[in-house]
């Protein structure tokens, strides 16, 4: 597991009512990239998130996280290095108690209790919420269970982190904290999102996904100067990298 | 519609609220609790039917909880009310089909039926009301772990965690939709029954998709089937004494006629 690697190769999907989702996407991500993938609504980008951790299985095409390639055997192994946060807390945060929802991981994959206590804690610590432990999920705020979210794959110690839209819902301060989190993580990052000046913080690297294919990959800053590219894929420059209307109301033209 | 949804919503909250706080009563075992409960219930159904005199002394362990653990009574009492319609139509028959004169009081005839009813009414006050203080001082979730650790099948708790989980989100959607619907509808009062199942239909649908998205999230977790759960409990000298000292007062409630006792006591009479 030296390689936190993910390769994606040639990678088709069309679901069973014949919508086609992915038409061939190719890339791979190094050992301790962060990497957004974005594209317009329908590009993509679920579809592909839901074969980094084998919910779908290629159809055609090849699949690889780290030294595994995804196959129906290898599904357990790649589900341990891949975390993957959900776009919707709700939907990942299924037991009663903060505890037992950070706990769930690390006991399917059969540590001994002290040792699931150690890796709670310690999740918990890490997103900054070890004090809600005992709380009911349903009961914390939209940005409290991102984060509980979060520390519910980091129990797992996975070496690559998917997320889909983790950005999503919360309000701006929320936001910053979590881009400070993820910033301070050591993983390979892989995040789909809308969230085009979230990118600019975290990514080096972005890759654009549109009808079902990789339309550019590169830096992030030469993807988001391309002004026709992203109006091709139904994308925005991020406000970040906007002229402010107010401070420079006769530069247009950029 | 939609507001009797959202009281209902948050009432549900409160209770995990109350399971909460830090009293003697809610420090104890889990376990404890649940089998003097238990215990509890057992006696107050094993009386007789037509019994009422006996089953008001029960009334003691209900209010020694609400005082020891600092439950409101007002909304325990509001929630029995909720309830207790539909227990009323189980008794409300009696006093008509059961006209048989058992005593009289004073001048007034008292039929089985009205006794009966009554008597089924107290049971339900009794064991209802011993059920919601065993949620309120202990969280529903505790007492799932406790049945695990007592030996019901794991399968059975962990349906019932995941009951007790999406009742919520469940309830939010249903409180979302038909907001919705009202924002549309004009003062309309009753929902049209095409609406209606239509907005059912949907409510469907959707939890499908959401039970979907949880089985993947619990996938990609390494789920294999198993649910597994770590809780310590300690079961130590208090939660023996609170056991022990319950299950004798109910024992000799159940077994002595202890108001007879005490009145025969009171008015001198030699039993």
């Amino acid at each position: 597991m030296s390689h936190h690697i993910v390769e994606v190769q040639d990678l088709k999907f069309t679901y069973p009512d014949h919508t086609p989702a992915l038409n061939g996407i190719t890339f791979r991500v190094e050992h301790g990239e962060s990497v957004a993938i974005v594209g317009a609504n329908g590009a993509g980008k679920s579809t592909l998130l839901l074969h980094l951790n084998g919910y779908l299985t290629p159809i055609e095409g090849k699949v690889r996280i780290g030294d595994y390639p995804l196959t129906k055997n290898t599904v357990q192994e790649v589900r341990r290095t891949v975390g993957m946060v959900f776009q919707d807390p709700d939907d990942q945060l299924f037991m009663s108690t903060v505890f037992d929802d950070v706990a769930f991981g690390p006991l399917n994959l059969g540590l001994p209790a002290e040792d699931v206590k150690e890796r709670v804690r310690n999740a918990l610590e890490t997103v900054g919420v070890f004090d809600l432990k005992d709380r009911p999920s349903y009961r914390l705020s939209a940005g409290q269970k991102r984060r509980v979210a979060i520390a519910s794959v980091l129990s797992m110690s996975p070496d690559i982190l998917v997320m889909d839209e983790p950005s999503a819902g919360l309000d701006p301060k929320a936001r910053n904290q979590l881009i400070d989190l993820l910033k301070s993580f050591k993983h390979s990052k892989i995040i789909a999102t809308h969230d085009l000046d979230m990118v600019l913080d975290l990514c080096e690297r972005t890759i654009i996904i549109h009808e079902g294919l990789v339309k550019a990959d590169g830096p992030t800053n030469e993807i988001f100067m391309d002004d026709i590219l992203l109006a091709d894929c139904h994308l925005e420059k991020p406000l970040g990298m906007k002229n402010c209307p107010v401070c420079s109301p006769h530069d247009n033209s950029t | 519609m939609s507001l009797r949804l959202d009281t209902a919503y948050y009432d549900l909250g409160r209770l995990d609220l109350l399971a909460e706080k830090k009293s003697p009563i809610h420090r104890l075992d889990p376990r404890a609790k649940v089998l003097t409960s238990l215990v509890f219930i057992v006696y107050v159904v094993s009386f007789d039917k037509y019994e009422i005199a006996r089953l008001l002394p029960f009334f003691f362990y209900p209010a020694c909880l609400v005082g020891l653990a600092d439950v409101p009574f007002g909304y325990l009492l509001r929630k029995l009310v909720l309830v207790s319609p539909f227990v009323l139509f189980i008794g409300i028959f009696n006093p008509i089909l059961d006209r048989e004169i058992v005593f009289q009081f004073g001048f007034l005839d008292i039929s089985g039926g009205w006794l009966s009813f009554i008597s089924i009414m107290l049971r339900f006050t009794l064991t209802v009301g011993a059920a919601l203080l065993l949620i309120a001082t202990t969280g529903f979730p505790a007492i799932c772990m406790a049945l695990v650790k007592l030996g019901v099948p794991r399968v059975f708790a962990v349906q019932l965690l995941m009951l007790y989980r999406y009742v919520f989100v469940l309830i939010e959607e249903c409180i979302r939709m038909i907001r919705a619907y009202t924002l549309r509808s004009f003062s309309k009062k009753m929902m049209p029954f095409h609406v209606f199942k239509q907005l059912l239909g949907n409510l469907l649908l959707r939890t499908l998709d959401k039970a979907q998205r949880i089985h993947m999230a619990m996938l990609s977790r390494a789920f294999t089937g198993d649910i597994h759960i770590v809780r310590q409990f300690s079961f130590g000298m208090g939660e023996i004494a609170y056991m022990a000292s319950f299950t004798l007062l109910f024992t000799v409630l159940r077994f002595y006629d202890i108001t007879d006792i005490i009145g025969k006591f009171i008015l001198g009479i030699d039993g």
